[in-house]
């Protein structure tokens, strides 16, 4: 019980990544988290709009069913085979967070200066949250993917494709961290 | 019903996974974009071996999915514009928001509901390429 409390290394979580990808496709179906996003856009109805949306959504319910199951995941994880310690990030990591501004490093999942309430309420702290999200959106179908479909499920089939577009999310990331986020914070 | 309880927990495993690993957390996409830890390249690295491993064994053995069909990865189209632009259009949200479709949903499932914010602009995000998309380059 006391290594499932602690964070789990990453050669046991690489690995078990691997093997829920391998589940689905024995499962018929196929590793792909950001598909869910373009689901619900045509449950919410962008189907009568737009003509990408157009599709029977019913045939993806199972992948929304994955994401249920996630979410409960991510809710059992957290409260019940989690201690509370922080999370072991490098030193240098910290201290170029402190410099930009952010306190407490490490101490939750999410630092407070982005997603708390009291961040949030701010033009700026709203603004990043939905230009990030949109973003995200807004690129995974566009590249056809994200890090499921591209990063684990493309590059573990030798994928092309997948290659460059996960060289782009490390292109765009390495952009933000270097480039912009000195500017925001 | 009874056919979705198998993707449920799948779900289940794979929420427990990221939270368990941290890669659910921004502050790990941070370091990851920094290469100042190899935390994050060893769960991708890892995950990808184990992938080709399982692949190449389950090809080998001509292993069947439970439909009964060959169990093969669907291939990706040819292209080179929207992979990277697209790509990058994704890192560069990735790494502002810390978390990347899997993640958000996870997210909510630990109790930070601003995360929600994110989803709805991601869905929006979703919504405008699919507008845009006969006048993008692929």
């Amino acid at each position: 019980m006391e290594y499932i409390l602690q964070p789990w290394p990453w050669y046991i979580s690489g690995p078990c990544i691997a093997i829920i990808m391998y589940l689905l496709l024995y499962f018929g179906r196929t590793f792909g988290m950001s598909s869910n996003l373009k689901t619900l856009c045509t449950i919410g109805g962008a189907g009568k709009q737009v003509e990408f949306f157009k599709f029977d959504w019913k045939s993806q319910r199972w992948n929304l069913v994955v994401v249920l199951g996630a979410i409960l995941g991510g809710f059992i994880a957290h409260k019940f085979l989690s201690n509370p310690i922080d999370i072991d990030l490098s030193e240098n990591t910290i201290n170029d967070l402190n410099a930009l501004g952010f306190k407490n490093v490490g101490k939750n999942l999410l630092p407070p200066e982005l997603f708390a309430w009291n961040s949030i309420i701010s033009l700026k702290g709203l603004s990043l949250l939905i230009i990030g999200g949109f973003l995200v959106g807004f690129g995974t179908r566009y590249a056809g993917g994200c890090t499921s479909g591209h990063a684990i499920t493309g590059l573990s089939s030798l994928q092309k494709p997948s290659l460059i577009a996960v060289i782009g999310f490390f292109i765009g990331g390495l952009i933000m961290i270097h480039f912009i986020y000195p500017i925001l914070f | 019903m009874g056919k979705y309880i198998k993707f449920f927990l799948v779900g289940l495993c794979f929420g427990i996974v990221l939270v368990k690993s941290e890669a659910v957390s921004w502050y790990r996409i941070f370091e990851m974009f920094k290469f100042q830890s190899f935390h994050m390249y060893g769960i991708i690295g890892t995950a990808v071996t184990t992938g080709i491993v399982l692949l190449l064994i389950s090809k080998q053995l001509n292993t069947k999915t439970i439909e009964g069909n060959v169990l093969k990865v669907p291939l990706k189209e040819k292209g080179f514009i929207r992979y990277i632009i697209g790509g990058i259009i994704f890192g560069l949200g990735w790494a502002l928001c810390g978390a990347c479709p899997g993640p958000m949903y996870i997210l909510v499932g630990t109790g930070v509901f601003s995360i929600l914010i994110v989803i709805a602009a991601a869905l929006l995000g979703t919504f405008m390429y699919g507008v845009l998309k006969n006048k993008l380059p692929h």
